[in-house]
């Protein structure tokens, strides 16, 4: 009896993949990002976005169905290396998404590009991750804008002369925005009075906010990621450090302000985009139907995560549905041109494979993320 | 560099040295009794923190209820693990429980990353905790002075369990010769449950007063401090509960110190706990107030 | 080498296992080719870690930090001049090193040999201490040499970490060197030293009242191990083409563990087996992470449930198969011959 069951459930399982997995007309397309890991949290969001943008698109316009498979790389290189390359030729995928980090999607572009198939990261801001690349694009602006547009700011908008530079020195995110800042704000006539260091795994930073003190700054531009900045608010405001703090796109969570409470008030940060300030008719839609899905509203990762789906889709769609070859999907992807999506109007360099467009800047005011304004590239 | 920034950090480091102790006291204990270094400890720091979390902001629990729960539930966590990984192992080699301990720490990482997922929780801090008293501008924040103070008490709570309690005085004898104990008929299974218990339970305590000084807790905190205190127990000697306490302080302060002083070697600060190790191992094995290995006790 | 019946198998045996990597780098998709890389890296590595845990007993936690200083010293070798002053941007290398460039097989070698030349020098302290102290102190040592390639920009670019590395890397390469490192490493265990290694883990102070050296054994191991877990960095670096401090974490040590337990501390053969076992069973886990639809049933992927299973894995192998596949034997011709005669009598 026992034996008669199990082979019964054995034929029916076979039976159920087969009818899953014949017949649809579909094209596959992979996904690369940590669900698991020290960065999860940006790749849970992502993936929520692109599940949405999923939804709300699930297929081209000439019905071919677009199925997504997401392999978790943990965070880690050698993981995510594996997982393209597991997507490329046991999956058969059409185009990939991801990875989140830079140095992740680095080890995964390599492979990508042999394979001659499209990979587009939603969020790897580091300049070298195209570089002399044909099939990587990415739905994101690189970290010399976002450094030079935070320069700008804080010599133009909010007229600091002397500013200091804290840098999470384990963090190539951290170093190479803080670089990008300081090179953009020296040249504007900004004085750099001190660079401070520290660490990812450091939750102190008693040392370093004495030094700030005594070099008394007027402002602080933390190239950081959340956890890091409500952490090094907090202590700030608690030992009398109370000039204003910039940061980069990693400061947008939730749970900076979860975590940070009053003291991360004021704290401004360049970003992606403003759930609240519509850059394009897609935004609406795509953050009503997010909150309405999710319960919250979208952050950047969850937006880009969409836009890279969203290109992708365009792109596939352009190079005829099911019958689309990579080549021709890469070769629209990086002629993108004024796309509309949820994080704004994105045109892709053909040659670069980065995304032309603008950057949001946004603040903390009274526990709770406004908008402040758009700088356009 | 003047007085007051010297003062500053020095309030700094004996807070966050008496957290090192706190969770080194549990090592301490555990090493003694049973002669394991418990990789899960640093773990069982992050279980109570998350389950500190869980009572205050998913059941809303009053913060006091919430934390003595938190602490009884972790101390159960540490008894569990014992009795389902560690007690089949007890004769069998050492590194064969190291192993398992190691796969306990990853097992306890891993399945909180599942349960509560990657994203930091902001830990809920009681507004009693809040707060800081300005003396010349020298800056103590509240917590700063009740982690030390709550340290100290439940230090002392230990030591008269250990050396005037019954089972307190079969944990010591314990650490000298299991057999022997085992032969006067104590239920030594159950005293060892007991060790890892108030181990746990302090851990728990640990984690909870780390949380309310540094309020974004993940799954993977404990794995940072937990070895910072594990070479706080062996700097203070190993099987020594006041010396690991006192470990816990000498570690913290340095850390916060050397940061202070030599900004440039900021960069270098998890790497000091373990000079420190190296340099005790090399030179007093014993640590500070460590007897003879081989005849260890609290 | 004498030329015996078992030799000459052996090497039939490795001449078969070259067929198959001829076949297989012909035939096999790119991502299979791929976890078969992987797979004999993790072999070489595994191998070098059981010598030094399960052959000699010392319970050290060092392949992470070995890993790295070989994966470094190769990349920084196998890099042009001309790529290495484009990626240090937020200082410039040491000149010395900036204009160093070689091929790969010298670049693995020095790689390996520096890797070693640290293991030694790291073995005097370390040796000092047994036992857990031991575990502690290498696991400290692996977190020392993160927070070191971190803080020495000029070398090692810091947390930029070294991009865009050639890939030298292949199946051949990877395969070559496996063999290399298992012929090289049962040698030793059945030469004098493997036996000096075995009393040396079975009773240490038995070892020394019989005048073994016991620092020189452990030291053989432990420069071995080192030796050839810094040409897997190599071969890694040049595999992943990019490396940073935070590549190598305690998590590969963590791995590297479960396949000499699951194998057999002590058994290199058994290794080898694990190996296939745990990088191909890491690969075909991915499964349970994903949603899966049984009878219109939907399941939902529980992320992070692969680590889960691995853990409990271990435990249980700890608490109930202690012994692993192979325990502390080996496989052998002999034991084939003896089974197949034992079966005629």
């Amino acid at each position: 009896m026992k034996r008669l069951l199990s082979s019964l459930v054995a034929v029916a399982v076979a039976l159920s993949f087969l009818a899953s997995a014949s017949f649809a007309k579909e094209i596959k397309v992979g996904v690369v990002w940590p669900i698991t890991g020290l960065v999860a949290a940006f790749g849970q969001s992502a993936w929520k976005g692109a599940q949405l943008a999923h939804s709300m698109k699930p297929a081209t316009k000439d019905g071919c169905k677009i199925k997504l498979i997401l392999l978790d790389n943990k965070g880690m290189k050698l993981e995510t290396a594996n997982a393209v390359s597991k997507l490329i030729t046991d999956n058969h995928v059409k185009a990939i998404i991801g990875a989140i980090t830079s140095s992740n999607t680095m080890a995964g572009a390599p492979i990508a590009e042999k394979n001659h198939i499209p990979m587009i990261t939603s969020s790897a801001t580091n300049p070298l991750v195209t570089k002399g690349k044909k099939y990587i694009s990415r739905a994101c602006f690189i970290d010399p804008f976002q450094g030079k547009v935070a320069a700008k700011y804080i010599w133009n908008n909010l007229h600091a002369k002397k500013a200091a530079v804290m840098i999470e020195r384990d963090q190539d995110y951290s170093v190479g925005l803080a670089h990008a800042f300081m090179n953009a704000y020296k040249k504007l006539g900004g004085k750099i009075v001190a660079v401070e260091f520290f660490q990812s795994t450091d939750q102190d930073y008693s040392a370093q906010i004495s030094d700030l003190k005594s070099k008394n700054p007027d402002v602080i531009y933390m190239p950081s990621y959340y956890q890091e900045l409500a952490l090094f608010s907090r202590q700030a405001r608690q030992y009398g450090l109370n000039q204003p703090i910039m940061a980069g796109d990693g400061a947008e969570a939730e749970a900076l302000i979860k975590i940070g409470g009053k003291a991360v008030n004021g704290l401004t940060f360049t970003t992606h985009f403003d759930p609240h300030a519509a850059a394009t008719p897609l935004t609406v839609t795509f953050v009503k139907a997010f909150e309405k899905k999710y319960k919250t509203s979208p952050d950047a990762m969850a937006a880009l995560g969409a836009d890279a789906y969203f290109i992708l889709v365009n792109a596939i769609n352009e190079a005829g549905g099911c019958k689309a070859t990579p080549k021709k999907i890469n070769y629209y992807v990086r002629h993108t041109k004024d796309f509309k999506g949820v994080t704004g109007v994105i045109t892709i360099n053909p040659k670069t494979g980065n995304a032309i467009k603008s950057a949001v800047i946004r603040k903390v005011k009274d526990g709770k993320f406004v908008y402040v304004t758009t700088v356009n590239p | 560099m003047d007085l007051t920034i010297i003062l500053q950090q020095l309030v700094n480091g004996v807070s966050l040295g008496s957290l090192y102790g706190l969770v080194a006291i549990g090592y301490t204990m555990v090493y003694g009794v049973i002669r394991l270094i418990n990789f899960a400890h640093g773990d069982i720091m992050m279980v109570g923190m998350y389950f500190a979390f869980t009572g205050i902001a998913m059941m809303f629990l009053p913060w006091w209820a919430a934390f003595l729960l938190s602490m009884l539930a972790s101390a159960l966590v540490g008894v569990i693990v014992d009795r389902v990984a560690y007690k089949p192992l007890r004769n069998a080699s050492r590194i064969s429980a190291l192993i398992t301990a190691i796969g306990v720490s990853f097992f306890l990482e891993n399945s909180f990353l599942v349960i509560y997922g990657g994203v930091p929780k902001a830990f809920p801090i009681p507004s009693v905790f809040n707060g800081a008293i300005n003396i010349h501008s020298v800056i103590f924040p509240n917590i700063a002075i009740i982690t030390p103070i709550v340290a100290i008490v439940f230090l002392l709570i230990l030591l008269f369990i250990l050396h005037k309690t019954k089972y307190g005085m079969a944990m010591r004898a314990l650490s000298f010769d299991i057999d022997t104990v085992r032969i006067m008929g104590i239920n030594v299974d159950l005293v060892i449950s007991l060790v890892f218990a108030l181990g746990s339970f302090l851990a728990a305590l640990g984690g909870i007063f780390w949380a309310m000084r540094y309020p974004a807790i993940n799954p993977l905190i404990g794995i940072m401090p937990g070895l910072k205190a594990f070479a706080a127990a062996v700097l203070g000697g190993i099987g020594s509960v006041t010396g690991a306490a006192l470990g816990g302080f000498i570690i913290g302060v340095t850390e916060i110190l050397v940061v202070a002083l030599f900004p440039a070697l900021a960069g270098y600060k998890d790497a000091f706990a373990f000079l420190f190790l190296i340099f005790v191992l090399l030179f007093k094995p014993t640590g500070i107030l460590g007897e003879d290995l081989e005849r260890g006790r609290f | 080498m004498k030329i015996d019946r078992n030799n000459i198998l052996t090497i039939l045996a490795i001449l078969v296992f070259f067929l198959f990597v001829w076949w297989g780098s012909n035939h096999l998709t790119a991502y299979a080719v791929r976890v078969w890389e992987d797979t004999l890296i993790f072999l070489m590595l595994s191998a070098g870690y059981n010598l030094i845990n399960g052959v000699t007993g010392q319970f050290s936690l060092e392949p992470n930090g070995f890993v790295a200083i070989g994966a470094y010293v190769t990349a920084i070798l196998i890099l042009t001049p001309a790529q290495k002053e484009s990626m240090f941007i937020i200082e410039p290398m040491v000149p010395w090193l900036a204009n160093l460039h070689m091929s790969f097989l010298p670049a693995l070698i020095i790689g390996g040999i520096v890797t070693a030349f640290v293991g030694f020098l790291l073995g005097f302290p370390v040796f000092r201490v047994r036992g857990d102290y031991l575990a502690i102190v290498t696991l400290g040592f692996g977190l020392t040499i993160r927070v070191v390639s971190n803080n020495t920009i000029t070398i090692t670019n810091g947390s930029l970490g070294l991009k865009g590395l050639p890939t030298y890397t292949n199946i051949w390469w990877c395969a070559v060197w496996a063999v290399i490192a298992m012929i090289v490493i049962m040698r030793i265990v059945d030469s004098a030293f493997g036996r000096a290694m075995k009393a040396v883990r079975d009773d240490e102070d038995a070892a020394i009242a019989m005048g073994i050296n016991t620092l020189w054994i452990k030291q053989i191991a432990f420069v071995t191990a080192a030796f050839f877990e810094g040409v897997g960095g190599g071969l890694l670096a040049s595999l992943i083409t990019i490396i940073s401090p935070t590549v190598f974490t305690f998590f590969l040590t963590f791995e590297l563990l479960i396949i000499i337990v699951v194998g057999g501390l002590g058994s290199m053969t058994g290794t080898a087996l694990a190996t296939v076992v745990v990088v191909w069973g890491s690969e075909l886990l991915r499964v349970v992470e994903q949603p899966m639809n049984i009878f219109g049933l939907h399941i939902p992927g529980i992320p992070g449930m692969r680590m889960v299973v691995f853990s409990i894995l271990l435990i249980i192998m700890m608490i109930f198969a202690r012994e692993g596949i192979m325990g502390q034997k080996e496989f052998s011709w002999d034991w084939i011959f003896n089974k197949i005669k034992g079966k005629r009598a």
